[in-house]
C-alpha cells in the first residue's frame, strides 16, 4: 500500500478522528478517548510503517497488527475502512445488532482484523504465537501489538514479556498507549506501573520511549525497532487521551463514554478547525 | 497386545478378551498422548507442542527430544500458555497444550473462551490429571470440573478417551481435526480394555458391551468399573449395555436415545463433578429426546483428597460396587 507524506499523514489522522467522533455518535456507546489518543500511531502504522494489502486481507507475507486492548477498536475499524478493508459508510453499523464491527473485534468478522480481543492480557501472548510462528517459518514479516497501561495490571502480559525477552523475539514490536488513564482513574492512582522503562529493561526488552501523538516519532521509533536485532522492542507511546478534541483531553472520565450530539457537533468542530486555528471547509 | 474379540451382530466394537482378568493390560492414558504426538508430529510439520514446566507428566518430552524447534516450554504460566498456542494456529500452525487441567483450562479459561473457542483457533487442549484418580497430590491437583467448564463454550469439541489406545487415536484425531478441541488425561496406569483394532471416531460414541436392561453411559477410565459390573450382574442375570461416551461435544444424541429406548434406564459414569459434567450432557439429551429414569454415577459435589486412587474412586462412590448398586436402583425406577 502507498505510503502518505508526513503532511497526508496529519490530514488522515483528524479524518480518522472525525470518524471516531461520528461513530461512537451513532453507536451511543464505547470508549472516546484512548481511540482518539492513539489515531497518529494507527495513521502512522495503517499509512506508513506497516506492509499490507487492503485487497488481500490475507497475504501471507503482511506485517500483523494485533490490537491488545480491544476496547479501542473503534481507531482500528476507521483505520481499516480509510486503508479501503470495507466501506466507510460501514462504520456507522459500530456496535448495532448484525454488524460486523462488535463491541470488542472478532478475528473472523471484518477483513483486516487479525485477532479476538476485549478481555485485556490476552493478545500479546497471541502476537508472541505470531512472532513464533514467522521465526520458525522463516518469514520476514513483523508483528506489531497495540497494548495499554490499564492492561499492564494483568498478569498475563507479565507472562508474556518474560518469555519474548527470554526468546529475543526480535520481529516483535510492542506499542504501549501510555495514556495515564484506566477506567476507574489515573493508572498511579489505581495501580502504579511506574518506573515502566526499568520494567521492561528488566524483561530484557529494548525500550523507546516517544511523544505517541507525533508521527515523526513513531515512524521513527518502529524504524529503530526494526533495527535492533537481540531483543524485541517496546515503544512507550506518551499519549494524550481524547487527543483533538479539548474538553475530552487528559480526562479519564472520557476512557468508555461517548459523546451525546451536542457534544460531538463541538468535537467535530474542534477537529475540523484545529480548536479554532483554522477555518473549517464543513461549515 | 491381547487377542480381540467383536460383538458386531449386537453392534459392539472390537474389546479387549482380558476384561475382568488380571492379565489386562495397565498403562496410563496421558503414554497415549505422548505416543500419539509423535506418531503424527512425523508425518505434519505444523504440530507444535507446549507446555508450562510439565513435559514429562504430561509425556512429551519425546515430542520434545524428536521436535526441539517444535516444542516451547513457557515457564509456569498457564495464560500466557494458551494465548502463544492461539497465536500460533492464527498462523496455521497446530499447536498441542499441555499442562494439568486444573491449571489448563482451569486458569486458562478466559484465554480457552476468546483466544480459543470464540476466535476459532486450531488449538489442541490436553488436561492432564484429572479426577480423583490423580491420588496422593490431593484435590488441589484433581480436576473434577473440566468436563462442565470446556462443554460449555461453543465451537470447543470435547473429548474423554477412554484408556492408552483411545488417547493415543484420540490425539491423532484431534490433530487432522479443524477446530479447537478439550481432550482430558489421568495419571494413573489403567486398564487398556479397547484394542489397537477398536475405532475411534470423534463424535460417535461406541457400544463396547451389548444388553438390554440398563445401559450404562460414560466415559474415560473409569468405564472399566462398568464392564466390570456388567460381568458381575450378568451372573444375576441382569443384562447391562456399556457405552462409551467419548465424545462430550458435540454429542451423539442418536446413539444415547437408542441405547435408552432399548433399555429403558440410563446409568451415567464419569470421574468428574455429576453437575454440568459428561453425565448431565446426556441427562440434556435424554429429557428433551426420550426420558427415562436415570442415577448419576461421579462426583457428588465435593472436593477430593490425599489417597491413593483406588480408595479414592471407592470412597466417592464411582467403583464397581457403586455402579452396580446405581444399576439396581435404576431399574427398580423403571416401575
Amino acid at each position: 500500500m502507498k505510503k502518505l507524506s508526513h503532511k497526508e499523514l496529519l490530514l488522515k489522522a483528524n479524518d480518522i478522528r472525525e470518524d471516531i467522533i461520528q461513530m461512537l455518535l451513532e453507536a451511543k456507546s464505547g470508549h472516546s478517548a484512548g481511540p482518539l489518543g492513539m489515531a497518529d500511531v494507527f495513521t502512522a502504522l495503517y499509512f506508513h510503517i506497516l506492509n499490507h494489502d487492503p485487497e488481500n486481507p490475507k497475504w501471507a507475507g503482511r506485517d500483523r497488527l494485533v490490537l491488545s486492548c480491544g476496547h479501542i477498536c473503534p481507531v482500528l475499524y476507521a483505520s481499516l475502512a480509510e486503508s479501503g478493508y470495507f466501506p466507510k459508510k460501514e462504520l456507522m453499523t459500530l456496535r448495532k445488532l448484525g454488524t460486523r464491527l462488535l463491541g470488542h473485534p472478532h478475528n473472523l468478522a471484518l477483513p483486516g482484523i487479525e485477532n479476538s480481543s476485549g478481555p485485556l492480557g490476552q493478545g500479546l501472548s497471541q502476537a508472541i504465537g505470531m512472532a513464533l510462528s514467522a521465526r520458525m517459518s522463516g518469514n520476514s514479516h513483523r508483528i506489531y501489538c497495540i497494548s495499554s497501561d490499564g492492561e499492564h495490571n494483568e498478569g498475563q502480559i507479565w507472562e508474556a514479556l518474560m518469555f519474548a525477552g527470554k526468546n529475543k523475539l526480535n520481529n516483535l514490536t510492542v506499542i504501549l498507549d501510555r495514556n495515564n488513564i484506566q477506567i476507574d482513574g489515573y493508572t498511579e492512582d489505581v495501580m502504579p506501573l511506574e518506573p515502566l522503562r526499568a520494567k521492561y529493561e528488566a524483561f530484557n526488552w529494548h525500550v523507546i520511549e516517544i511523544d505517541g501523538n507525533n508521527i515523526q516519532q513513531i515512524i521513527d521509533a518502529c524504524m529503530e525497532a526494526k533495527a535492533i536485532y537481540e531483543k524485541p522492542t517496546i515503544i512507550i507511546a506518551h499519549t494524550i487521551p481524547g487527543k483533538g478534541v479539548s474538553f475530552m483531553e487528559y480526562k479519564f472520565e472520557w476512557h468508555g463514554t461517548p459523546p451525546n450530539k451536542e457534544q460531538a457537533a463541538k468535537a467535530l468542530q474542534d477537529l475540523r478547525t484545529l480548536r479554532g486555528a483554522i477555518k473549517s471547509e464543513h461549515e | 497386545m491381547n487377542e480381540t474379540k467383536t460383538t458386531a451382530q449386537l453392534g459392539a466394537v472390537p474389546v479387549s478378551d482380558k476384561i475382568g482378568t488380571a492379565e489386562i493390560e495397565q498403562v496410563p492414558t496421558r503414554n497415549g498422548y505422548g505416543e500419539g504426538l509423535v506418531e503424527i508430529g512425523e508425518k505434519d510439520e505444523r504440530i507444535v507442542v507446549l507446555t508450562a514446566d510439565l513435559a514429562d507428566s504430561t509425556r512429551v518430552a519425546a515430542f520434545q527430544k524428536k521436535f526441539p524447534k517444535r516444542f516451547f516450554d513457557v515457564g509456569v504460566a498457564e495464560q500466557n500458555l494458551m494465548g502463544i498456542a492461539a497465536g500460533l494456529a492464527l498462523e496455521g500452525k497446530i499447536p498441542f497444550v499441555s499442562s494439568y487441567a486444573t491449571f489448563s483450562p482451569g486458569r486458562s479459561w478466559d484465554q480457552l473462551r476468546v483466544s480459543v473457542a470464540y476466535s476459532q483457533t486450531n488449538v489442541k487442549v490436553a488436561g492432564a490429571h484429572t479426577g480423583v484418580s490423580v491420588g496422593p497430590d490431593g484435590a488441589t491437583h484433581q480436576a473434577l470440573e473440566d468436563i462442565a467448564i470446556t462443554r460449555v463454550l461453543p465451537g470447543l469439541t470435547v473429548l474423554v478417551p477412554a484408556d492408552y489406545q483411545q488417547t493415543k487415536k484420540a490425539t491423532i484425531a484431534a490433530a487432522q481435526f479443524n477446530g479447537p478441541v478439550y481432550f482430558r488425561m489421568t495419571r494413573e496406569k489403567t486398564p487398556v480394555f479397547t484394542t489397537p483394532e477398536t475405532p475411534f471416531e470423534i463424535g460417535k460414541a461406541q457400544v463396547l458391551r451389548d444388553g438390554k436392561d440398563v445401559a450404562v453411559i460414560g466415559c474415560g477410565p473409569v468405564l472399566y468399573n462398568a464392564l466390570l459390573a456388567a460381568q458381575e450382574l450378568e451372573k444375576e442375570g441382569v443384562s447391562v449395555m456399556v457405552v462409551n461416551n467419548h465424545t462430550i461435544k458435540p454429542i451423539d444424541a442418536a446413539t444415547i436415545v437408542t441405547a435408552a429406548q432399548k433399555c429403558g434406564c440410563v446409568v451415567t459414569l464419569e470421574e468428574h463433578q455429576v453437575m454440568a459434567g459428561a453425565g448431565s450432557a446426556v441427562c440434556e439429551v435424554l429429557a428433551k429426546n426420550y426420558p427415562v429414569p436415570v442415577e448419576m454415577v461421579g462426583m457428588q459435589d465435593t472436593f477430593g483428597e490425599s489417597g491413593e486412587p483406588d480408595e479414592l474412586i471407592e470412597k466417592y462412590g464411582m467403583g464397581k460396587s457403586a455402579v452396580i448398586n446405581a444399576i439396581k436402583k435404576v431399574i427398580k425406577r423403571k416401575g
